[in-house]
């Protein structure tokens, strides 16, 4: 990874110290290279990030198709600390460095009639082993609501500890939603599509009743497997046999999205 | 021998406090001692139930005689998955517990298999066995039950993530075991072992 320059947002800073950069690149959900966690780490290596393009198009007045120099200009880079939550029920904090979402969707200009954002993963199965099986439709699609993608929470990400993206971690170009359940934010990003229909998305298509479009955290809505309500912080200060710890409403960012759900059931909207 | 059974059952424990003691563990520690304990009782457990067909097979009494042994540690294994559970997933929470075990099926499965494990290895003593008589044999079957109970359970814990490729496996294998139990395929494979008798 080479050094990519960010200026720290003071805006969101967790208290929670970050987790390992180790931990980070080495505990990893990237089917793409195989369904273990450290499938990624050990198979990532073949990607090719170079050259690279996004696509922007469906319902906006500029589609455009941006290389990943041009992409990494559209805005000052900033370094912005998440927490990650896994729907699996563990999580990280993780600095990542990026800029809001919204700054590249108004520059393509969204239509009045746009709900929605799509977002589709690169799928080649000559760079990335996992894709030959059949564990998911490929490729990886994920979505979100536009006024979602235009909150500022909203991150296109490109690199994570002052640092181009780890290939396991979704390099080139990635989203992070942090409100939202690990799965929701697409790595290796390709093309990013504005419709008006609710997008079919991947683990969604997959197991509907354990996987909602929306995919809010939230310890109040069990997994039909698992309770929501606690999750497990990797690398943990207090050690391998530290309680699990309270997950919260919207991870913790309830003050800047809960409004965006205002009149929805979110046991049912899950 | 039985010895050298004993050793090489206890090698995934020897392997897991060696990881620990090394920081090898990997980001998640816990999920990785509850996985590994949790497959190396499935792996016992087929290996328990391969035992008699390959006294069938071979006719050695062999098998059979490390069978007990094979059996308990495939309760040790499992006990430690369930314990680990208890512990560091549900906190001891006993309310917790029940209310995963009524509500999720996996659970439901992973628990009744351990607790059906429990009777099997309170009776598994020569004395139990003398004092129990043909019903020892018939409470020893429940083996059959717990194999697919616990195929379930790991295929449940799977299924939601449509990563079905290794419970598969494991699933086939029980099938094919638990078939040499049919008697049609039973008397088929005393038959691999006329060659041996006929040297004799």
């Amino acid at each position: 990874p080479q050094k990519l320059s960010a200026t720290p947002n003071p805006l969101y800073v967790a208290k929670d110290p970050a987790t390992s950069l180790k931990n980070v690149t080495t505990y990893n959900n990237f089917y793409e290279f195989g369904t273990g966690k450290s499938d990624p780490s050990m198979y990532a290596d073949s990607l090719q990030t170079s050259p690279w393009t996004v696509t922007i198009d469906g319902l906006v007045k500029k589609p455009m198709t941006l290389d990943i120099d041009a992409l990494l200009k559209i805005a000052p880079m900033e370094e912005r600390i998440y927490r990650m939550r896994c729907v699996e029920g563990w999580s990280m904090v993780i600095p990542w460095d990026g800029y809001a979402l919204s700054k590249l969707l108004n520059k393509v200009e969204p239509l009045g009639s746009a709900k929605y954002v799509e977002f589709v993963s690169l799928a080649d199965p000559k760079q990335m082993t996992g894709v030959k099986s059949n564990v998911i439709d490929w490729p990886y699609r994920e979505g979100l609501r536009l006024d979602e993608a235009m909150n500022p929470l909203t991150l296109l990400t490109f690199g994570l500890y002052g640092e181009t993206l780890p290939k396991q971690n979704g390099a080139p170009v990635r989203i992070v939603v942090p409100w939202k359940y690990g799965f929701k934010s697409a790595k290796s990003i390709v093309k990013i599509r504005l419709t008006e229909q609710m997008p079919k998305t991947s683990w969604n298509l997959i197991a509907p009743s354990e996987y909602g479009f929306y995919s809010n955290v939230n310890p109040s809505v069990d997994h039909p497997r698992w309770s929501q309500a606690s999750e497990r912080r990797i690398g943990d200060a207090k050690g391998v046999f530290a309680p699990k710890i309270k997950t919260e409403m919207f991870n913790g960012y309830a003050e800047q999205v809960a409004s965006m759900y205002t009149g929805m059931d979110l046991k049912k909207e899950y | 021998m039985k010895i050298l059974v004993f050793l090489l059952a206890l090698l995934p424990l020897d392997r897991l406090v060696w990881l620990g003691l090394n920081d090898e563990l990997g980001a998640n520690p816990i999920e990785f001692i509850t996985r590994s304990t949790g497959t190396w009782a499935l792996v016992l457990l087929c290996i328990t139930l391969a035992m008699t067909p390959l006294r069938l097979i071979t006719g050695l009494p062999f098998w059979i005689k490390s069978r007990r042994m094979l059996g308990l540690f495939t309760f040790f294994y499992a006990l430690l998955h369930f314990l680990i559970w208890l512990w560091l997933d549900q906190d001891f929470d006993w309310a917790a517990m029940w209310h995963d075990v009524l509500k999720r099926p996996f659970i439901t499965m992973g628990f009744a298999s351990f607790v059906m494990l429990i009777p099997l290895a309170i009776t598994s003593t020569r004395w139990a066995q003398r004092k129990l008589g043909r019903r020892w044999m018939h409470l020893h079957r429940l083996i059959y039950v717990i194999a697919c109970t616990a195929i379930l359970h790991y295929w449940w814990h799977k299924a939601g993530k449509n990563d079905l490729g290794t419970v598969t496996i494991y699933a086939a294998v029980i099938i094919l075991l638990l078939a040499c139990r049919l008697p049609l395929v039973r008397n088929k494979l005393t038959l691999f072992r006329a060659p041996f008798i006929r040297q004799k």
